[in-house]
């Protein structure tokens, strides 16, 4: 293939996955407002479109009209800088994540997946520590107390569960031998699901939810952003368009993790496959698609569900529990791999 | 030649990078070309092909060490430096001087190297290979390494946790005398 039609199919390729991507994140604050709304005995939007699914549409244009608000005492450059290296690191991600197997249209065979990185866990792991700034800068450089102590707070609980989330992936990294995200799934053929293989699967299962839920900064580790508790944390200071893209950055964030727990521990895109070739190519998305929504609904399930940790309770955890059982699980799943080859 | 492109590319960035780090006046700028520095060092590795490097270069310099930079540079409330009136002499002779001494570093280096270029994918830079160095031909400077870093994480919970290493002890403030509160002027003042 030459690189012309490379670069052609990686454009396309490109575009679809971020429009898909951006609706995705559009709508998850859709189910979030529904699903709290039903766990909260309350409907929800349901005036704008049937169920209230034009709500985000309202929501953007309502984001694009409202008024930019800029203090005069904040760090111009960073202020503007911080929600777009936010949103670019989140959208960044998505870039690495295989959708399926691959696909023939015409002459042309591709991966459903913008590029297979041999590394791309690494790739994964890379991006959402430099995510880490997008907050940090927010909270510095708006130039007030609360957004300081949020932001500094909220990047201190980033970086120290950033460490037990690397840790509790290595162990599927070894089960499967590969970085590659495809070939770590391609190692969960016929249900051995990674989640199945008990108790170094479940555990590393457990582990990384846990800690991406403190990476993403969601309820139950939501401190920094809760409102009774720092006003709005990072991002008090930022109204309209700013606040929209912090927030796309932490939808675009929540929907990154589903999709690695889906490949890392779930079998991605493996399911039933049936029918003409286009169906069976296209098939394997839609389970995909499935678990993603799945860990989506969990997300919001948990946030109202349960009550947050307290900031110190939150770091004694993250520090004092959870690293010990992803260094602990790391190295029986090694000792059990190594003695079995 | 797309190789020789993408070298000067990401060459350039570094550059660049490393002298806005030099050139500007607030750390925190400093401390963000020291990171896009940091990612351009990531692309090279990258276009000799070793991605792991690239790769943990990435997570662990400009997204751990430089991180904990930026908290240093934002908890220390590090302000603009200033600037004071430069020195005509060391200008005059220090840009000549450098650029004299890189040369001469540079035509050195290149003259009398013993190292010649490489095809590319030639050196071990596959995760596998990287895990066989480390842990089979390297096993002992692994180790010993690995005990050094205890050693620096355990002097440094001492040192942060020495008594008198907190700012100021809490207990030790006594209640102090109550502000001078002025004096409201109201209207019932001024008229008597």
């Amino acid at each position: 293939m030459s690189i012309a039609i490379f670069a052609i199919i990686s454009i396309i390729k490109s575009v679809a996955v971020i429009f898909v991507l951006l609706t995705a994140v559009a709508y998850s604050v859709w189910l979030e407002r529904k699903v709290s709304a039903h766990i909260q005995n309350r409907w929800g939007p349901t005036r704008v479109g049937p169920f209230g699914l034009l709500q985000p549409l309202a929501d953007g244009i309502k984001f694009i009209f409202k008024e930019d608000l800029t203090q005069p005492y904040v760090y111009k450059t960073l202020y503007i800088a911080s929600p777009i290296i936010a949103v670019v690191f989140a959208i960044t991600a998505i870039s690495v994540i295989p959708f399926g197997n691959s696909i023939t249209i015409g002459p042309i065979t591709t991966y459903l997946q913008i590029t297979d990185l041999n590394i791309g866990l690494l790739v994964v792991l890379g991006i959402t520590s430099m995510g880490v700034y997008g907050v940090a800068l927010a909270g510095w450089s708006s130039n007030s107390k609360y957004s300081l102590l949020g932001g500094l707070r909220a990047s201190a609980q980033m970086i120290s569960y950033e460490i037990s989330l690397g840790l509790s992936l290595i162990p599927v990294m070894i089960l499967a031998g590969s970085f590659s995200l495809r070939e770590i799934v391609n190692a969960q053929r016929h249900l051995h699901w990674n989640f199945f293989y008990v108790p170094f699967g479940t555990i590393a299962f457990f582990t990384y939810l846990i800690s991406a839920y403190a990476e993403t900064n969601r309820t139950p580790f939501d401190l920094p952003e809760a409102e009774s508790e720092l006003v709005a944390g990072y991002h008090t200071e930022y109204s309209a368009m700013k606040f929209a893209m912090f927030f796309m950055a932490e939808y675009a964030n929540m929907v990154t993790v589903a999709c690695l727990s889906t490949l890392l521990f779930f079998g991605g895109w493996l399911g039933p496959v049936f029918g003409p070739p286009l169906m069976q190519a296209l098939l394997p998305v839609l389970w995909f698609c499935l678990k993603v929504f799945f860990f989506m609904f969990l997300y919001v399930w948990v946030r109202w569900t349960l009550p947050r940790f307290r900031y110190d309770q939150l770091m004694a955890f993250g520090w004092k529990v959870l690293l010990p059982v992803a260094i602990a699980n790391l190295v029986v799943t090694a000792l059990v791999v190594a003695l079995r080859a | 030649m797309l190789h020789l492109a993408l070298f000067l590319f990401f060459g350039a960035i570094c550059v660049a990078g490393a002298v806005n780090l030099l050139v500007q006046r607030h750390p925190i700028n400093s401390a963000l070309s020291l990171v896009v520095v940091m990612a351009s060092l990531a692309g090279e590795y990258l276009l000799l092909g070793a991605e792991f490097v690239a790769a943990i270069q990435v997570i662990v310099y400009a997204g751990a060490i430089m991180v904990l930079f930026i908290f240093t540079i934002m908890l220390l409330n590090a302000g603009e430096e200033e600037r004071t009136k430069g020195s005509r002499v060391a200008i005059l002779l220090g840009i000549p001087g450098v650029a004299i001494g890189a040369v001469l570093v540079a035509w050195t280096l290149l003259r009398h190297s013993q190292t010649a270029s490489v095809p590319m994918f030639a050196l071990p830079g596959v995760p596998r290979d990287i895990a066989r160095l480390l842990f089979h031909d390297f096993l002992l400077p692994f180790e010993v390494t690995s005990i050094l870093i205890l050693i620096a994480i355990m002097g440094a919970v001492v040192l942060a946790s020495r008594p008198d290493a907190v700012a100021r002890p809490h207990h030790a403030e006594p209640a102090q005398q109550p502000r001078e509160v002025p004096e409201l002027v109201g209207p019932g003042k001024e008229r008597g």
